[in-house]
């Protein structure tokens, strides 16, 4: 038996997510009394790999053959199966992002497996194996039992503290059966976020709404965001309006966050917008309005012109930083 | 060619959400049901592509796991454009499940792109989509931003995880959609409407599929203590609490 966690680098450094997953996915490996196993598809080099270890895997398997540089879900869902075929892995441990959402369905299809999509904890017990997930976009939870005996979890992003478990982390050299016929895309350009930090994978995000008032007052926005390390995003009507790109716009037909912290500037907290930051551990507003719906579900709050208030917290942080 | 659009009807996206026996039922209560945002916007790329002659789309299918309550959300996509409908006739269990009828419902029907959405809105599973592709034994793209039709080839954008990918397949394939797909969903005119009656809507009879999970109980959330405000002319103390008491930066 094992777990057998699918890990994803970017340009051959491991996401922070990978090392959430292993950490998560160790410790189911613990409450089932069994060893944790990495499955790694890129070009990684055998230091990076060992990181993975340093998180709780048992051993590492690597996959680097070339026909994989692009995702391609028929063949990646056939190495998973393998892998975890080979290794008898009993859950199989997935990022609750655009990756794991393209495969975790269909590997579980593939093993016979029950799927638990977007977990935010560990398995309340695993006889039965009962998980726990947001439904209703974040306005409740629902209790799951995973009635398989192979079970395939997705976990949300930011659910879960990155450990520090020192295993073994031993590196294996991995080379599937290949089927030719699974790869039926043709990758013709590729647009890649290079030097920012990925809004899915911040810690912090600093995101501005309608009442900022308009694209030249971005500055702000951006000048927090860099001296906190943070990523930017916005509402909706932000992005509508052109004044932001669209891949920032969070909330329910947007992306779907979950960092530490999240300062909404001029953002009236609609449930849609909420609903994609619902998972937040600390939210920050600052709003004129006083009465505007954001409060009910911020940590903190500023009644007051973001314009005035955001150079201020600069300021703040820079002297706090100092 | 042939699309097929899974559609999933769920509450619409305002509603408040309340529990009944013991948080093991979802209350139904003045509910109003919708099509799931994201097969809405599904529908409306599919018929965008129709309308242009170069794409050559012959037709537009709907299908939905459900009973026969869940008719009106078939019947307003028809009013949008879809030529015609199947409901599988059952209770949607899981995403095993409902996979597995669509699967049998359709799986002679010789239909070129599948689409369907991200995720529904009150599960949440972005599970139906790779299921069925894989039940099928189909090529899936999954975080489909856009969707063309260039000189006879399907060209997609797909989203990753901090920019986005453009690439070219050959049918059959299922898509599975996300933002960006289509700007804002179409909506029923009153010949649509008229028309939808009319519209052809075949009703399958399910096949015996064991759900592999089982819901057994919702929570709420848990009540949020009161937002702390600080003084607008104090800023310093929120980066004091921030630092100190959230311990976030
Ligand atoms: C099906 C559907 C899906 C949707 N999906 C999303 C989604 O995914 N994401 C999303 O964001 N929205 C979504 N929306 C839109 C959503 O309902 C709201 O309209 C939107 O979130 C509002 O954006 P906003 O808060 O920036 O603007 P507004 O609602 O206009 O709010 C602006 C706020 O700024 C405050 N303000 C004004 N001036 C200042 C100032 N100088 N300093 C500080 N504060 C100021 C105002 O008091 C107000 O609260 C969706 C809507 C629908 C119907
Ligand atoms: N009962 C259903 N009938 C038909 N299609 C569905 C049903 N439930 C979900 N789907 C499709 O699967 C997508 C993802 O749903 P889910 O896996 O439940 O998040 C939806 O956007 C629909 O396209």
């Amino acid at each position: 038996m094992s777990v057998l966690v699918f890990t994803e680098n970017w340009d051959g450094k491991f996401k922070k997510s990978s090392f959430e997953l292993v950490s998560y996915a160790s410790k189911i490996a613990e409450m089932l009394n069994t060893s944790t196993v990495a499955l790694s598809i890129g070009n990684v080099t055998e230091d990076e790999l060992k990181n993975l270890g340093k998180h709780g895997a048992d051993k590492i398997l690597s996959v680097t053959d070339e026909r994989f540089n692009y995702l391609e879900n028929q063949a990646y869902t056939s190495v998973i199966a393998q892998a975890a075929a080979k290794e008898s892995a009993s859950v199989l441990v997935f990022a609750n992002n655009n990756m794991g959402k393209a495969l975790a369905p269909r590997v579980a299809v593939k093993m016979n497996a029950g799927l638990g999509a977007g977990v935010d904890q560990l398995p309340k017990s695993t006889e039965p194996f009962t998980i726990h997930k947001k439904v209703y976009s974040g306005n409740a939870f629902g209790n799951v039992i995973i009635k398989t005996d192979v079970k395939v979890l997705t976990l949300m992003q930011n659910s879960f503290m990155i450990v520090e478990n020192q295993k073994d982390g031993a590196v294996e050299t991995f080379a599937p059966e290949v089927n030719e016929a699974h790869f039926k895309t043709k990758v013709k350009d590729v647009a890649k976020q290079t030097g920012q930090i990925i809004l899915t994978d911040a810690e912090i995000v600093v995101s501005g709404g309608r009442g900022m008032k308009g694209a030249e007052n971005w500055g702000a926005i951006e000048e927090l965001a860099e001296v906190l390390g943070a990523a930017t995003a916005c509402s909706r009507p932000v992005s509508d309006e052109g004044w932001r790109p669209h891949n920032e716009h969070t909330g329910q037909t947007g992306k779907i966050i979950a960092p530490n912290l999240y300062i909404a500037a001029g953002i009236s907290g609609a449930i849609q917008h909420i609903a994609g930051v619902s998972g937040t551990k600390c939210l920050v507003a600052i709003n004129t309005d006083k009465d505007a719906p954001i409060f009910e579900v911020a940590d903190y709050g500023i009644v007051g012109d973001a314009l005035k208030v955001l150079p201020e917290l600069v300021a703040g942080i820079k002297e706090l930083k100092s | 060619m042939k699309i097929l659009i899974c559609l999933s009807n769920v509450p619409d996206t305002t509603t408040k959400i309340k529990f009944t026996d013991d948080n093991t039922k979802f209350d139904e209560t003045g509910v109003q049901w919708v099509i799931n945002p994201w097969d809405e916007l599904a529908l409306t790329r599919a018929l965008e592509l129709k309308e242009d002659a170069g794409a050559n789309v012959e037709k537009v299918t709907v299908i939905n796991v459900g009973l026969a309550n869940t008719e009106p959300t078939i019947r307003k996509a028809l009013a949008i454009g879809a030529d015609d409908a199947i409901r599988v006739n059952a209770e949607p269990k899981d995403a095993f499940f409902v996979a597995s009828q669509i699967a049998n419902a359709i799986k002679d029907q010789g239909f070129d792109i599948i689409i369907n959405g991200i995720e529904s809105s009150d599960f949440n599973g972005s599970a139906v989509g790779g299921m069925l592709a894989e039940m099928l034994d189909l090529p899936s793209v999954s975080a489909v931003s856009a969707m063309k039709v260039e000189n006879g080839a399907i060209v997609i954008d797909r989203e990753i995880d901090g920019g986005k990918e453009v690439l070219s397949i050959e049918t059959p394939f299922l898509a599975v959609v996300q933002k960006g797909i289509a700007l804002e969903p179409r909506i029923a005119a009153m010949r649509g409407i008229m028309m939808a009656r009319k519209k052809p809507l075949t009703i399958i009879e399910a096949v015996d599929v064991q759900a592999m999970t089982d819901f057994v109980a919702y929570e709420m959330p848990q009540p949020k203590p009161p937002c702390k405000m600080v003084d607008a002319d104090n800023v310093k103390d929120l980066v004091n609490l921030l630092h100190n008491e959230a311990k976030v930066i």
